[in-house]
């Protein structure tokens, strides 16, 4: 992996697709019946999460330890011209400092087509938060004195931090230029859109707008280095240590092997900790100049301006169909912004209009612009929210140009083939039916659309109220409009694939350990794996321990991220229990003089066939207890199905509106899934939990602010200014409906992604909720209360 | 134990500093920033105020899950710093030191409090918990036990803060209903999204408590 190049997440997204030799072992057959997975088992690692044992990169405290804190760049766009620490480095407590002019300050960062476009510490900060100096001191509160004392002199550029100031003629180019277009538009076609809109009867064209988000993982950006000697040793909050492993030698110049990085308990990343970022490199640098450990973790103002962001994107959205609902042609058009560094402002933006719907005449046209503002980086299903926000709301107001209900429209539309992918594969398996049916069913969904009741509160929405009586009264009640909406989605990834290596080990006295590589981000990895080898050795969950997420003791494998952490992990896991159990029916069956392939493993014993036949504990195989371990190793096969394979969702809510606040609440909220098989069923309702309140967050409170007018500063650099959903401002007991298809193909496990899919259609269903309360979409996120009041006055 | 304390060293936790005072304090440490050793509350605002210098430090007495550590500090650490670097209890978070999103959450005689908004020295002469003080030795209060029960955690980062609230909530209002729970864990993100498990848990710790 090219550390200067942003994780590209799309790459290996179709890795299912791609043509694999044999492997050695031929593919398990799928699971039937399991004793295991799927059961609703609290996560294995419960204890340490609740009990504050968990020791996640920013606990670790080290004997010596120095605080480094980074001064960045105030402006949006600027050359810094000097730079005098002289009085910094006099402070007390201040052990070492870095500016510009640094060994090591020079490092490339910021992968072009050209090679890098920035350096670690570079003098022109082409956004605000950029890195100018860093500083490592025996407290935290010393070293951001010392920050205070160093001098900077900045030369103020003119910037550009929106899409028109970008592309306005005049505008300073962010990089090289010409302009600040990143490169040509991407355009997909197929079909001839010009004659599907002929053939349409209806036509609806809409333009929509979602805010920029920003990711906000509650554990900050950072790490802790430590040298010894020629090693590195790096304990850093990720989604994957060993892409951080890779970036770390390629800056520092280090062979992998002499750079270990540690994360097994991680405080949340959406795509933000895909691998680490310059603040491991300066810790780095600083614990070599100082000879002594450094912790350095951002602050939550700067991962606000600096680590990443979802691009806000403007999309317009052209659709026509017949009569019955039949979509003759889709025209999708979308520009964004990546920021300063990052091309990829639009990307993953076009996939809904491409592959959602049936539907022969495409063409989507996503442009890139560079602008004076924090880059772009991978957040929770890149792009696809924003699609669906667009395109949801477009075929809501295409229902009712039908008079046809939302749901029978996109069931009208429902497709079996991926027509975005090359030769147009059929997927393993589509879901996506059964979540608009069975979705719609659990909502009451026909009962609360009947004519008559919308706009108005129903029996549900009064109970609520009167549950919030709190906040409400008689008075509100009169200004509350009820409505209700839908909409559906679907993930690009989702499939899993290479690289992944497990190794499992079978202990003397038959308990297990599992070695993995990969993270657990919260979405209960560890416990869907540990179930998987309790699945196959009939090991009890309580007797298995899993090490994971460290270079220096587990295998390689990529990030988590992409919803392809159980489809990657889970098939590998598999085969490395497989492995040990092979062993242990092969050492069983020369100790029984049987053939193993009579033998099973029941309840911790190895059994023949037939009644009477023989018997013998686990702990009596004689090798076994020689040897002390048994030992498995399993490799993530490439799939060689040739299928599409993705996950679907079809979400509806219920929410209120306040025409007089403009206060949005959302009462009531289904998120019907499929992603393949249900590896555990209480972790799998979680994670749509999750999905949904993050889906509230884009539909209703969040939106980066930058300072167009005056300085090009980010205005939103806190949780008051920049509103994570709280509590009080998400549905207080959404309803996941797990469609399982019993898919035998997608891989060995069954199972698809699921974190990244059930966020998708999540804000857009709030979106048409609203629309149906007050009779009027709202185009641009977030839905704020002010939004909502021009809404209505534009509408009167 | 708490006879430890000076009997001049008056906490002015309830009189509160001003959120803004606190910043210029501890925020990003203007040097030669000032903290009042004994943290004069509004009230005796016109008392001659002894002041001293930000690095210089002083003596406390933290009662901490029962136990006493008597250690200097500097007037300006916040009692957030103090428990996890100097007293190795990490178990309360730190995810903006600001008080902006309650991973810091600890309980100042029973009652929630973000860690990070509360200096050393206004603690002294209050009982704290921590998360680590919900333990009985190895074994899960019955807030832990319920937060494992519904699985109220994904990341499990700002779940210590969360159990505080929702420990905190119960001390005060032992059957909470669905919307006090809203309005106890209010001040606690969880960005996992996590929050209908973190209701249902409440409840659920609700029930282990009243036994
Ligand atoms: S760390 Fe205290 S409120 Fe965020
Ligand atoms: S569990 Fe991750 S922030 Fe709450």
């Amino acid at each position: 992996m090219n550390p200067y190049d942003e994780f590209d997440l799309e790459a290996g997204l179709d890795a299912a697709i791609a043509a694999a030799a044999e492997p050695d072992v031929p593919a398990p057959p799928p699971w039937r019946e399991t004793r295991v997975v799927g059961k609703p088992l609290p996560r294995i690692d419960a204890y340490e999460r609740v009990s504050g044992t968990a020791v996640y990169a920013s606990d670790v405290i080290l004997a010596g330890m120095l605080h480094a804190a980074v001064l960045r760049c105030p402006h949006a766009h600027a050359r810094v011209t000097r730079v005098d620490a002289t009085r910094a480095r006099r402070m007390p407590g201040v052990r070492a400092v870095l500016t510009p002019d640094s060994p090591g300050a020079d490092i490339p960062w910021y992968g072009g087509q050209k090679g890098p476009l920035s350096r670690l510490l570079d003098r022109h900060c082409r956004f605000q938060g950029e890195e100018v100096a860093a500083v490592a001191a025996d407290t935290p509160y010393q070293a951001h004195d010392a920050l205070a004392a160093i001098t900077v002199e900045y030369e103020v550029l003119p910037f550009a931090v929106s899409i028109d100031a970008a592309l306005d003629k005049n505008a300073t180019p962010v990089l090289d230029g010409p302009g600040n277009r990143a490169g040509d538009p991407r355009v997909v076609e197929r079909g001839d859109i010009a004659s599907g809109f002929a053939a349409a009867d209806v036509v609806v064209e809409e333009t929509y707008s979602t805010a920029t988000e920003i990711h906000v993982p509650i554990e900050l950006h950072g790490c802790v280095a430590k040298w010894d000697g020629p090693s590195l040793t790096v304990w850093d909050s990720l989604q994957g240590v060993f892409p951080a492993q890779a970036t770390l030698a390629r800056a520092l110049g280090l062979p992998i092997a002499r750079v270990r990085v540690i994360g097994p308990y991680m405080g949340g990343g959406f795509g933000a900790k895909l691998d680490t970022g310059k603040y491991a490199v300066i810790a780095a640098l600083l614990a070599r100049e100082t000879g002594r450990p450094v912790r350095l973790f951002m602050t939550r103002e700067d991962t606000i301006t600096s680590i990443g962001n979802r691009p806000g994107v403007k999309s317009t959205v052209k659709i026509g169909a017949t009569r019955d609902g039949t979509l003759t042609a889709i025209e999708f058009r979308c520009i964004g912004s990546g920021g300063a560094y990052s091309a990829g402002g639009t990307g993953g933006v076009d996939w809904q209009p491409l592959d959602l719907y049936r539907c022969p005449n495409v063409r989507t046209v996503s442009e890139n612009v560079f602008m004076n503002a924090g880059p772009e980086r991978p957040f929770r299903a890149p792009g696809h929210p924003q699609g669906a926000w667009a395109l949801e709301q477009a075929l809501d107001t295409l229902a009712s140009r039908l008079n046809m209900d939302p749901v029978a429209l996109r069931l009208q539309n429902f497709t079996e083939v991926s027509q975005a992918r090359p030769g147009q594969p059929r997927y393993s398996t589509t879901g996506l039916r059964e979540c608009l049916t069975e979705g719609a069913r659990t909502f009451g969904w026909d009962d609360a659309r009947k004519a008559g009741q919308r706009g108005a509160l129903t029996a549900s929405a009064r109970g609520a109220e009167r549950g919030g009586a709190v906040r409400g009264g008689a008075e509100r009640h009169a200004a509350e409009r009820r409505g209700v909406g839908m909409a559906a989605g679907m993930w690009r990834g989702g499939a899993g694939g290479p690289p992944s290596t497990i190794i499992v080990r079978l202990l003397a006295d038959g308990s297990a350990n599992l070695n993995m590589g990969a993270s657990d981000l919260g979405t209960g990895t560890k416990t869907v794996m540990a179930m998987v080898v309790a699945e196959e050795l009939g090991v009890p969950l309580e007797r298995i321990s899993v090490e994971h997420a460290d270079t220096g003791t587990t295998q390689y494998t990529g990030p988590s991220g992409g919803s392809k952490t159980v489809p990657t992990e889970a098939p590998a896991v598999r085969a490395a229990a497989l492995a040990v159990k092979r062993e242990l029916l092969a050492l069983a069956g020369a100790q029984l003089q049987v053939d193993p392939a009579t033998l099973s493993i029941e309840q911790g014993a190895i059994v023949g066939a037939g009644e009477g036949g023989p018997r013998l504990k686990v702990t009596e195989v004689q090798a076994l207890r020689r040897r002390g371990v048994l030992v498995g190793v399993g490799i993530r096969e490439p799939d060689t199905h040739g299928l599409a394979v993705n996950p679907f969702g079809a979400h509806f809510a219920e929410v209120s509106v306040n025409t007089r606040t403009g206060e949005v609440r959302v009462l009531r909220y289904v998120a019907a899934q499929e992603s393949g098989r249900v590896m555990n069923l209480l972790t799998y309702r979680n994670q749509v939990v999750g999905a949904v309140t993050q889906g509230a967050g884009l539909a209703l409170t969040e939106e980066r602010v930058l300072d167009e007018v005056h300085r090009g500063r980010v205005l939103t650099r806190n949780l008051y200014e920049y509103k994570v959903p709280t509590a009080l401002d998400v549905p207080p007991a959404p309803e996941c409906v797990a469609i399982d298809p019993h898919d035998e193909v997608c891989n060995t496990a069954g199972a698809k992604g699921l974190g990244e899919p059930a966020l998708i259609p999540s804000a857009a269903a709030i979106a048409n909720a609203v629309a149906d309360a007050i009779g009027v979409h709202i185009v641009d996120s977030p839905i704020t209360p002010a939004r909502v009041l021009e809404a209505l006055a534009r509408r009167s | 134990m708490a006879s430890s304390h000076d009997s001049d060293h008056k906490c002015a936790c309830a009189g509160g500093l001003s959120r803004r005072g606190f910043l210029t304090s501890v925020g990003t440490g203007a040097i030669g920033a000032v903290a009042t050793a004994h943290m004069a509350s509004a009230a005796t605002a016109d008392a001659p105020v002894e002041t001293i210098d930000a690095g210089a430090h002083v003596t406390v007495a933290l009662l901490v899950n029962g136990t006493t550590h008597r250690l200097a500090v500097e007037p300006r650490w916040s009692l957030l710093f103090v428990l996890r670097e100097r007293l190795g209890l990490t178990g309360a978070k730190a995810g903006c030191e600001r008080g902006e999103c309650g991973a810091c959450t600890v309980l100042v005689d029973g009652e929630t409090r973000y860690a990070c908004m509360t200096l050393a020295v206004e603690a002294e002469g209050h009982e704290i918990t921590t998360i680590e003080g919900l333990m009985h030795g190895e074994e899960l209060g019955p807030v832990q036990r319920a937060f494992v029960e519904h699985d109220a955690m994904q990341c499990g980062y700002c779940t210590p803060g969360q159990v505080m609230a929702v420990e905190g909530l119960l001390r005060t209002t032992p059957s909470p209903t669905l919307d006090q729970i809203r309005e106890g864990v209010s001040g606690n993100l969880c960005r996992c999204g996590t929050y209908a498990h973190i209701f249902q848990a409440a409840e659920r710790a609700a029930e282990l408590k009243r036994g």
